[in-house]
């Protein structure tokens, strides 16, 4: 909760209620209900006595995400979707707005969006109708975007999300958001600007592809729970593969809107950040942001309503330049498209062909295991700790990765996740490599486990083969286990004379143990590991040590 | 041999009687002497022979593709034709070249139809005269028949024989005059609110729009999408029945089409019509209404009461407000129809080119004439956020009351309506630019725009000649998807009629003296 309150800072002017509550008239304000997180101070609130009273700022945020949907051709037309494609490659005669031509509903595209909309536990409407949007834009061939305005695919939903937090971030609170609304909508195409030139290059490849807007209300009070929402919206869409939501690659891009006021007053102005493709940059954008407001508001300024953009290098948000200020985008219904009319079981039309339709509850019965559902699977089935469960939905691929080796495994799973949340993650993330690009697979990563849980060999030689493994030569642990001879020490004999030569050789050490200093122990055992390159099993060696001391 | 119908050339073409290279080539040279009339814009002269050796390699084998294979067509310059300029008779298209076929231009050319050319309108098919094009007015056919000569002789007292040619009517001009002057057996217009339906009854052929949602819009560029209908013009309705059979069905391109497969049908010659119940719509008594035309229209109705069918006075009480809603729904649709046309993907583009915005206002200014930019203006204004409740969706609201006034009248048993198509017969141009664009499509579209509005098929068949010896036709409006009740009681209607040929001896002698006089230009 603390996040989420921000103290005004005491070296601001004195800024009274009047001062804030002028900006409240701004013809922007948000529904009047307060956010989710409510500071627990009151303004002017008993604070201790001496102290000026300091009442505490709320930060409301409210989220527009676009996300390209998953599909192999376009919203309205047959063109491929394709990312990085040559310039003006993926352009139908539609798409690029040939006159005439019209557009054609993709069924993929509708399917995804009611996945969605499911997923995030909205009310799909069974009719939904298409509006035209228009602004001239030069990547906007025909003038106008189709949209959904009036009356779209889902809505009213939710989305929880959880966040770690607590000194250590090993808490797990989960929130919820609600979601407005899906629409269905096109993208536009790309603008290349080339100021030397002073030439616009247009590319229409992305024009036209299909898109869900969710639109969420604004629940969220800090840029940390609003990645926290995007993280697990991205991971939502990646298991339905309604979207591939790679922000790098703009399929997800989120806005932004950011307002801060003092708790049990009306909500402030808002701005709107716009175009952040990270959901590190968001959680930045968003607190700067805020901070921002509240910086301003303490100095006595206003916050405008008006769109900025986050400017990742300088680490801010700064106003972008409004194109014509306030535009009016003259909706109409687009009158090439019927309704588009869902049915379910219920519904259904005898005798229909089912490429026909879209049938809701067909859709809802598909629907796979979403990430939350996962997660308390995960806790359950491998008794790993909920964050873990976390962490391993949260890399791409890693769950795989680690039910994979658990299931190559004789190791205990709760062992078997301290070395893939440790050892293998810290390195790819060292590395700057994703879970796929792991040169270590699964099944080399269990048999190393499996020698070290059969007791082939210690857990620092272990941690040396892996070292080996990353160099990924091909080699198998146990082909690097024997080159490297890093097999324990099975010969009792040979490990009672290396101990035997380690005490001898330090009787300071061993005054000391005798003294009654047992951790002193540890050193010698250190120093046979050493001897032995990690290759003495060090419960055994502890026994012969102690045994040589006692005697 | 040209001045037959497309049923009756069809069959020569069968019997080896006339072949179609033949026939392509003669309507070609017949377009050329015809040229004065300005009916097409682009003659396809390359593509149309060599789509008839293609018919006559067919005829030859014995493998044609239809009925209409060989057969010369003309289509409206707002469908796409690959290959061929579409302009819709702007400077905004000018030079454009589509790379896809619309799909009725499709299947007509599926059905082996030889495509002579693109033919003339109104700039994006805006407007009722076919005179406010850029390549200018088209010449209603009828201006140089035998028939209005006879009559104008006493009255023309002008030396310049030319200032009195008449106007087609429009949009579809072009295609009206080209199937009147028999340059083609048959032509696509388009109908949004009377543009195919009007210059057809100025011109005395028939002209059908069939129901929204029957024939594909695909390729054709729009002017209002949720009223826009292909339409067909022919010599009679049994020709118009045949083109329908080929051009109607699902088009999985325009998703407004309706699913439901469509049966090609023939029109029998006989009917009972004491099973018939004709509507008369009392509101279609309107100001403007020629005493002419409405004693014809009271003529037309005694024939299907003396024929035995029911005819009955019905009310469509909200008629009155179709116009005016038509314009608001019609500006606002266009408004937002022509905002692709930026200077950037296509068309024409101004060389102002200081910043994206200049280019986008130098283009359009100079891409579009007044008519165009007025309707664009006035949409944009209805769609306002300001303006949107008070004026779109009111007038959506109303539209749908019009089209609930349709669906009572079918509902109490009327199978077809019958009403005037025009408020009088054609008059000359110089008449017709007294008033502006705007004023004449109210006037002009009256009649016609409520089966836009409600989405219903209409034809228009030539009925008689007026007192001036122009065509006046009468409009029969039929429940939706029901073409073959419609066109069978057209039919019936056209062989009572018996509504007399185009005698074109005075357009052949005009073309002469055209001829004589560029020569001697040519010469001097």
């Amino acid at each position: 909760m603390a996040a989420s309150i921000l103290r005004r800072s005491l070296l601001a002017p004195r800024c009274r209620a009047g001062d804030v509550a002028a900006l409240h008239s701004g013809p922007s304000r948000r529904r009047a209900q307060a956010p989710g997180p409510i500071a627990s101070g009151r303004r002017m609130g008993k604070s201790p006595a001496g102290e000026r009273s300091v009442a505490p700022w709320v930060a409301v945020v409210g989220l527009e995400i676009h996300a390209q949907i998953s599909s192999n051709s376009k919203l309205f037309s047959g063109s491929q979707v394709q990312f990085a494609a040559p310039p003006n490659s993926l352009v139908s005669f539609f798409d690029a707005s040939l006159p005439g031509t019209l557009p054609a509903l993709n069924r993929r595209c509708v399917e995804a969006a009611v996945m969605t909309g499911l997923a995030l536990n909205c009310s799909i409407n069974k009719k939904s109708l298409f509006d035209r949007k228009h602004y001239f834009y030069a990547d906007l061939p025909a003038g106008y975007q189709i949209t959904q305005q009036r009356l779209p695919v889902a809505v009213n939903g939710s989305l929880s999300y959880s966040l770690c937090v607590g000194g250590k971030k090993n808490q797990v609170v989960t929130r919820t958001v609600r979601i407005k609304q899906i629409q269905l909508e096109q993208d536009s195409g790309k603008s290349l600007h080339d100021d030397t030139r002073s030439q616009t290059l247009i590319d229409l490849n992305r024009a036209g592809v299909g898109l869900m807007e969710v639109v969420m209300e604004p629940d969220m009070s800090s840029g940390e729970e609003a990645a926290a929402a995007v993280r697990e919206l991205q991971l939502i869409l990646q298991t339905l593969g309604s979207s591939q939501a790679i922000m790098a690659e703009g399929q997800l891009r989120v806005d932004a809107n950011v307002s801060v006021h003092h708790p049990g007053e009306a909500l402030g102005v808002r701005t709107e950040v716009k175009n952040i493709n990270s959901a590190r940059f968001l959680a930045r954008a968003i607190d700067y942001e805020i901070q921002r407001q509240i910086k301003e508001l303490e100095n006595g300024g206003t916050v405008i309503n008006e769109t900025r953009a986050f400017d990742y290098k300088l680490g801010c948000t700064i106003p972008m330049r409004d194109k014509e200020g306030k535009q009016d985008y003259r909706f109409m219904p687009e009158p090439n498209l019927p309704p588009l009319i869902l049915c379910d079981n219920k519904s259904l039309p005898a005798n229909t062909n089912h490429q026909h339709v879209v049938n809701i509850d067909w859709i809802r019965e598909r629907l796979p295991d979403l990430p939350s559902v996962r997660r308390v699977k995960l806790v359950e089935q491998y008794g790993i700790l909920p964050e873990h469960s976390f962490t391993l939905l949260n890399e791409d691929g890693l769950m795989e990765f680690f039910e994979n080796v658990v299931r190559q495994t004789q190791m205990n799973p709760k062992k078997v996740i301290g070395w893939i949340l440790n050892v293998m993650l810290g390195y790819l993330k060292q590395h700057n490599l994703t879970v796929q690009e792991s040169p270590v697979s699964s099944l080399f990563l269990a048999d190393l486990l499996n020698l070290l849980e059969r007791g082939t060999i210690s857990s620092s030689a272990a941690k040396q083969v892996l070292e080996e493994l990353w160099k990924a030569e091909g080699k198998t642990p146990l082909q690097i286990v024997e080159e490297k001879k890093l097999e324990l020490i099975q010969d009792q004999q040979e490990l009672e004379q290396i101990c035997q030569a380690v005490v001898e050789g330090h009787q300071e050490e061993v005054m000391e143990i005798k003294k009654g200093n047992p951790k002193v122990l540890n050193k010698l055992i250190g120093l046979v590991q050493r001897t032995t390159r990690g290759r003495a099993d060090p419960v055994l060696v502890k026994q012969i040590l102690e045994k040589r001391l006692s005697q | 041999m040209l001045r037959v119908s497309l049923r009756e050339i069809s069959a020569a073409l069968k019997e080896g009687r006339v072949s179609p290279t033949e026939l392509c080539q003669r309507c070609l040279s017949f377009i050329k002497a015809t040229k004065f009339l300005n009916a097409y814009i682009t003659v396809a002269e390359e593509t149309a022979l060599k789509q008839a050796e293609e018919s006559e390699e067919r005829y030859r084998r014995g493998q044609i593709l239809g009925d209409l294979d060989g057969i010369p067509v003309a289509v409206k310059d707002n469908f796409s034709t690959a290959g061929i300029e579409t302009t819709c008779a702007s400077n905004m298209l000018k030079g454009y070249i589509p790379p896809y076929n619309a799909t009725v231009v499709k299947k007509l050319l599926d059905q082996g139809a030889v495509l002579l050319g693109k033919t003339n309108l109104d700039e994006f098919a805006m407007g009722s005269g076919s005179t406010d094009g850029i390549f200018g007015p088209v010449r209603n056919p009828w201006s140089y028949s035998r028939q209005y000569r006879e009559k104008s002789v006493h009255n023309s007292h002008t030396e310049n024989e030319d200032s009195n040619w008449l106007v087609t009517g429009g949009s579809s001009g072009g295609s009206a005059a080209a199937v009147s002057s028999f340059t083609c057996f048959a032509a696509l217009g388009s109908d949004t609110g009377g543009s195919t339906r009007n210059p057809a009854a100025h011109c005395g052929v028939v002209g059908l729009k069939p129901t929204y949602g029957l024939i594909s819009r695909h390729g054709l560029i729009p002017l209002v999408n949720s009223m826009d209908v292909p339409g067909i013009l022919t010599r009679c309705v049994d020709d118009a029945a045949i083109v329908l059979g080929v051009l109607a069905g699902h088009d999985p391109k325009d998703s407004t089409t309706v699913q439901d497969p469509f049966k090609p049908f023939e029109l029998t010659n006989f009917i009972d019509a004491s099973k018939l119940c004709i509507g008369i719509p009392k509101e279609y008594h309107a100001p403007g209404l020629s005493s002419e035309t409405l004693a014809l229209w009271s003529k037309a109705a005694d024939l299907f009461e003396n024929a035995g069918a029911k005819v009955i006075e019905v009310s469509l009480p909200h008629t009155r407000y179709s116009i005016i809603c038509y314009h608001v729904l019609c500006t606002a649709e266009v408004a937002s129809n022509m905002a692709r046309f930026d200077g950037l993907e296509y068309g024409h583009r101004s060389s102002m080119d200081k910043s994206t915005e200049v280019m986008y206002a130098a283009t359009r200014r100079e891409g579009f004439n007044d008519v165009v930019r007025g309707r664009i203006l006035s949409g944009n204004y209805f769609l306002l956020k300001q303006n949107y409740e008070t004026y779109f969706i009111k007038a959506q609201k109303v539209r749908r009351l019009i089209a609930n006034d349709f669906v009572n009248v079918f509902r109490s048993g009327i199978d077809v309506l019958l009403t005037p198509t025009t408020l009088s017969d054609t008059i000359p141009y110089v008449e017709f630019i007294k008033e502006d664009n705007r004023t004449r499509s109210v006037q002009d579209d009256i009649f016609t725009q409520a089966a836009n509005m409600a989405g219903l098929p209409a034809i228009t068949v030539p009925t008689a000649l007026s007192e001036k010896g122009l065509p006046i036709g009468l409009q029969f409006i039929g429940r939706a998807f029901q073409e073959q009740q419609l066109l069978t009681v057209a039919k019936w209607f056209e062989k009572q009629v018996k509504f007399p040929m185009i005698q074109l001896q005075g357009l052949m002698d005009y073309s002469h003296t055209v001829c004589q006089h560029q020569k001697s230009a040519f010469f001097s």
